[in-house]
């Protein structure tokens, strides 16, 4: 399945590239895309493992850029 | 600007000042060094907290920890005021990228913001407000001069002129009275409309276009790939060649200091910053920049083929012609007097043509003048018009009555008139040419378009007086809706740089989505076009074309030359910093210049020109 979120604070073009590298290694992450002009982070992953992929996703987004969250 | 970027200003300024005085002081030994760290702390502060973090992490090939260390280690060998400046100017080029990227987002917005925010609805007996979203169809709608039309509906009561701008990119408002069809995201100029809901909020041409503009951003052209696999190799590579020049040239020649110093340089150009934001950004304001002139594309990767199309094929009915068929030409000794029999005889008839010789004569006709009427299916018509007998048809159906039907070379379709001893004349009716087809066409060529085909199921007549008009360099007649996939592949095959296929998307889906590059025209309220273009010109307006090429043109330059200006430069800096002749200081104002040139480069998109 397929869903978007809005990323706040996601200052730094750079670290969006760096933070979609770590989400799409990701188990159950089919496609991961972090859309720095729009502030988003579009996600496309196994049936069942949204819920997973994205508490990992939040946690890798933080590490890198302290600032940054993502909103769902 | 932001709070955030205010404090950032803040800190840069302080710094900056007490840098300055830091610099005059008579200061020397620890002291000056003291005076140093304290500009240096308040700037620095975020990019140490962000290192330390990463080292913690063990991740040593993060920017802000090498560009720690380049100003630690500068402080260290004693170079104050370049440890300084390093995080100094390091973050001047942050404010500027992010405020360059926050205009740039507000400016996309800013025209996206096809959507108002409340809609007035009639509800239980009142106006009430209500959101956008909330709209059924069947709703009746009050829109206000200067609101905008939240859902595609049509007008009930009131007289007023829309402005489409924003939608279309025409300029021109348009008149429109009760019975007329609105479409969201135009602007009511003058006065108070009604409006009956025909559409759901998530089905109005202002969410379809908002969509497709967010969703452009997540196909990513080949530029955009590489400067990302490019930055993913380029930090540890600097790193190494930074440990390298540190450790192998002092083993031979000494001089520890310096070398490390050198070292340190290349450091401060570590970050791929400039690379990795202005490519994306130059992308993001080309689509606005586009969607502004009524040109919608649907992703980076679209725009930058586009931008290597030499290839054009138009299909011609709708799309380089109106797609409505006039009488355009009537030879004979009496025009007029050939167009009112014509159009007598061809009363009852449903063809087509039929309807375009009624309009043709435009006058009501008179059905008791008529008598003795005949059809021969195939053929044509004879017929008693005030007592005389006529004949109205094809060149077979002169022939049939004997007559030698005269000659034409006019494209189109002949309607042969006769009376019993002699041939009238000929009536042609054919489809019109849109009156900027041959213009777009020429500057379509001037923009680097070396090859302009057409496609047709019509026959080859009428095509080739399309395509010589025109002024293309071929075409296809004949072709059934199958044939022309096959074809525009035939084409493709030679060309270099890829084919565009120009359609009006009715029933050209299929060809529009074997092209490279897919151009629907008109594409307001044809879902299918939007779904099977790659760029949808919301007006159908042929001149609108070379413009997208242009735009395409343009934006795919500004990313070439972006990257080759970034990376060149930083190159050219680490090469003289191994070789001793640039400083710590040429190293920072080429590292945040380089930014601040490349993301200026990138804004170009976004000109209104």
């Amino acid at each position: 399945m397929k869903k978007s979120y809005r990323i706040q604070n996601l200052c730094c073009a750079n670290c969006a590239r760096k933070i979609e590298d770590k989400i799409k290694k990701i188990d159950g992450v089919i496609d991961a895309k972090v859309l720095f002009m729009v502030q988003k982070l579009s996600l496309e992953v196994e049936d069942g493992a949204l819920e997973s992929v994205l508490a990992e996703a939040k946690r890798i987004a933080k590490s890198i850029e302290p600032d940054c969250e993502i909103l769902s | 600007m932001t709070k955030q970027q205010k404090q950032l200003l803040l800190r840069i300024l302080i710094s900056a000042v007490l840098f300055v005085v830091a610099a005059c002081l008579p200061l020397s030994g620890i002291f000056r060094a003291l005076a140093f760290v304290l500009p240096y702390v308040i700037v620095g502060f975020p990019v140490l907290k962000k290192a330390f973090f990463s080292l913690l992490r063990g991740r040593v090939n993060d920017e802000n920890f090498l560009m720690a260390v380049a100003s630690v280690g500068a402080f260290v060998l004693g170079e104050y005021p370049e440890g300084v400046a390093v995080v100094l100017f390091y973050a001047v080029g942050e404010l500027f990228e992010s405020y360059a990227v926050g205009k740039s987002r507000n400016s996309v917005a800013e025209l996206m913001s096809l959507c108002p925010d409340a809609a007035t609805v009639f509800r239980d007996g009142e106006w009430v407000s209500c959101d956008p979203e909330e709209i059924r169809v069947g709703d009746l709608l009050r829109i206000l001069p200067g609101e905008k039309v939240p859902v595609y509906g049509r007008i009930t009561q009131g007289t007023s002129s829309l402005d489409l701008r924003s939608l279309t990119g025409e300029s021109v408002p348009a008149d429109v009275s009760s019975g007329d069809a609105v479409l969201s995201g135009s602007i009511n100029l003058s006065s108070v409309l009604t409006v009956q809901a025909e559409k759901a909020f998530e089905e109005s041409t202002a969410a379809k276009i908002l969509s497709m503009v967010e969703d452009a951003a997540a196909h990513r052209s080949k530029s955009e790939s590489f400067v990302a696999s490019f930055s993913r190799w380029y930090t540890p590579l600097v790193l190494l060649s930074a440990l390298t020049v540190a450790l192998v040239p002092p083993l031979f020649v000494g001089n520890w200091g310096d070398w490390i110093y050198r070292a340190l340089e290349f450091l401060v150009v570590s970050c791929p910053c400039a690379l990795v934001i202005s490519v994306p950004l130059t992308y993001f304001g080309g689509i606005g920049g586009a969607s502004r002139k009524g040109i919608l594309v649907k992703g980076s990767d679209r725009l930058e083929a586009l931008a290597k199309v030499d290839t054009m094929v138009f299909d011609k009915t709708g799309t380089l012609t109106h797609g409505v068929f006039d009488v355009t030409h009537v030879d004979g000794a009496e025009p007029k007097k050939l167009l009112e029999i014509a159009a007598h005889c061809e009363e009852f008839s449903t063809h087509p043509i039929a309807r375009s010789l009624r309009e043709g004569y435009g006058k009501p006709l008179v059905e008791e003048r008529l008598s003795e009427f005949q059809e021969t299916p195939g053929f044509g018509i004879s017929a008693r018009l005030d007592g005389r007998l006529y004949f109205v048809g094809n060149e077979a159906w002169m022939q049939k009555q004997g007559h030698t039907p005269p000659k034409t070379t006019r494209a189109g379709t002949h309607v042969f008139v006769a009376d019993e001893s002699q041939p009238l004349g000929i009536i042609t009716i054919s489809d019109r040419i849109k009156e900027n087809a041959a213009s777009s066409v020429s500057s379509l060529r001037r923009r680097g378009i070396r090859s302009l085909f057409m496609l047709t199921g019509d026959g080859n007549a009428a095509a080739e007086s399309v395509c010589q008009q025109v002024g293309l360099d071929g075409f296809w007649a004949n072709l059934l809706p199958g044939d022309k996939v096959e074809t525009l592949k035939k084409v493709a095959s030679t060309s270099k740089g890829g084919v565009s296929f120009v359609g009006d998307g009715i029933n050209d889906a299929p060809v529009l989505m074997s092209a490279d590059v897919g151009i629907a025209m008109g594409g307001i309220g044809s879902d299918a076009a939007i779904e099977a273009a790659d760029v949808v010109l919301m007006q159908d307006d042929l001149s609108a074309l070379p413009k997208a090429v242009f735009l395409a043109r343009k934006t795919h330059a500004i990313v070439l030359e972006n990257i080759v200006f970034s990376i060149g430069i930083k190159v050219l800096i680490m090469v003289l910093c191994a070789l001793g002749v640039a400083t710590m200081w040429h190293a920072v104002f080429a590292d945040v210049g380089v930014s601040v040139i490349a993301i200026l480069n990138a804004m170009r998109t976004l000109s209104r020109k």
